[in-house]
């Protein structure tokens, strides 16, 4: 028993150290690329904190996001700036005095911040209580989901459309498509083939699987939207007559989904988002199916940043 | 309870560094990568000292940290986006704070 815990404190001592440690190559390493292969790396030991720290569903999401998604759209970002500008990325800083002069300061507020956290009642009883008091009217078992579609669904709707806005926004900029990925290569193109179907079947598992245990919508979305971004990858495009309107259509699902069923509660006499209970497991399958759908496909295309010009995307 | 602290102390160091990264470096994909490490520091305090007794952990500010990590994600791309135009225009990839006075 003795050894184990010492074990544990080893563990959570190293994944602590080695955070802070990937953080800093990551910011200070001097190459941008591999600066954000760490960052890779840092998302991944994050979703290793999540789960030493009880919280298996945020490390999912991090793993497919955080880790993933995000490592995804900052390479290829890093691709078309070095495409576009034959400069070397000669890493500029302010004049030095400036930036030790800031270290002060700086360490002043870290220190502070710390001591104020040090300063709280660790473990405050917090909403666990009274989420764990009304988990059965909520329709689902896992509490996380339970909060995320039910309890506080109005943060979910507020999610979904920040999402859709940043797509719109990504669209408006008009960025060209980088060249990379249009010719896939025989390997690539099997293993696609092969990968897609799994892929789609974990977001499958993960959106069932979240009612009772960790998954659900968000976890799901992102791992198809992972697939879609491999197919980007492998050169593979959305046909012509799926570029137009059904790709739109899959964009504002989530969404819409979200705002019908806001607007059938309240013309059913009740508050905004607010789920009778007997049904409630119905329709927060319903708006998880739809967002899951919605935030793949914006996730992808937000991988592709240009609008597909009906004859792109997945 | 000491983990929870050495989490959320860790936390603050991740927000440190990146806050710190984000005002000293020019280069706009840094300074998105010194946001993001800023955003991961504030999810771990807000986990860290979220766990309650025992093994349960209070489930909404897990539920936050979820949507928090799904907007980080999307803002990301966003800014990315605009990033990517204007080295478009400028041809550089950071933003000129000499000729803007």
């Amino acid at each position: 028993m003795e050894a184990l815990s010492l074990l544990q404190w080893l563990i959570d001592i190293l994944i602590g150290v080695g955070l802070l440690w990937l953080a800093w190559r990551v910011l200070f390493s001097p190459e941008l690329f591999k600066a954000i292969v760490l960052f890779i790396a840092f998302g991944l030991l994050m979703a290793l904190a999540w789960v030493r720290l009880q919280a298996p569903d945020v490390a999912l999401a991090e793993a497919a996001i955080g880790a993933g998604l995000t490592g995804a759209l900052l390479l290829s970002a890093w691709m078309k700036l070095r495409e576009e500008s034959t400069q070397q990325f000669e890493q500029k800083r302010k004049r030095q005095i400036f930036v030790w002069l800031l270290a002060i300061p700086l360490l002043l507020i870290i220190v502070g911040l710390g001591y104020a956290i040090s300063l709280l009642t660790p473990y405050p009883t917090g909403l666990s209580t009274a989420v764990a008091e009304n988990i059965d009217a909520s329709g689902v078992s896992n509490p996380v989901t339970a909060v995320l579609l039910n309890f506080r669904v109005y943060d979910t709707l507020l999610e979904v459309a920040v999402l859709f806005l940043a797509l719109l926004g990504v669209w408006s900029l008009e960025i060209r498509e980088s060249a990379i990925g249009s010719e896939p290569e025989p390997v690539l193109d099997v293993l696609t083939r092969v990968l897609t179907p799994l892929l789609v079947l974990v977001a499958a598992y993960l959106l069932w699987v979240g009612a009772h245990a960790p998954g659900g919508a968000f976890q799901a979305g992102s791992v198809l939207g992972a697939a879609g971004v491999l197919l980007i990858l492998a050169g593979w495009r959305l046909p012509h007559r799926l570029a137009g309107l059904p790709l739109r259509i899959t964009l504002v699902a989530g969404l819409s989904t979200f705002i019908a069923v806001a607007v059938l509660m309240i013309l059913g006499g009740g508050r905004l988002l607010e789920f009778p209970s007997s049904q409630a497991s119905q329709i927060i399958l319903i708006l998880e199916a739809t967002a899951t759908l919605s935030i793949a496909t914006i996730l992808a295309a937000l991988f592709l940043t240009s609008r597909p010009s009906h004859s792109e995307k997945t | 309870m000491i983990i929870a602290l050495l989490y959320a102390l860790v936390g603050v160091g991740l927000f440190g560094l990146g806050l710190y990264s984000l005002i000293i470096h020019a280069h706009l994909l840094r300074k998105i990568l010194a946001l993001n490490i800023m955003g991961s520091g504030v999810f771990m305090v807000l986990v860290a000292l979220a766990g309650g007794e025992g093994n349960m952990l209070d489930p909404v500010p897990a539920a936050m940290v979820i949507t928090g990590i799904v907007v980080a994600v999307s803002a990301t791309a966003l800014a990315l986006a605009l990033m990517l135009k204007i080295s478009a225009i400028t041809g550089r990839a950071e933003l000129n704070d000499e000729e803007g006075k």
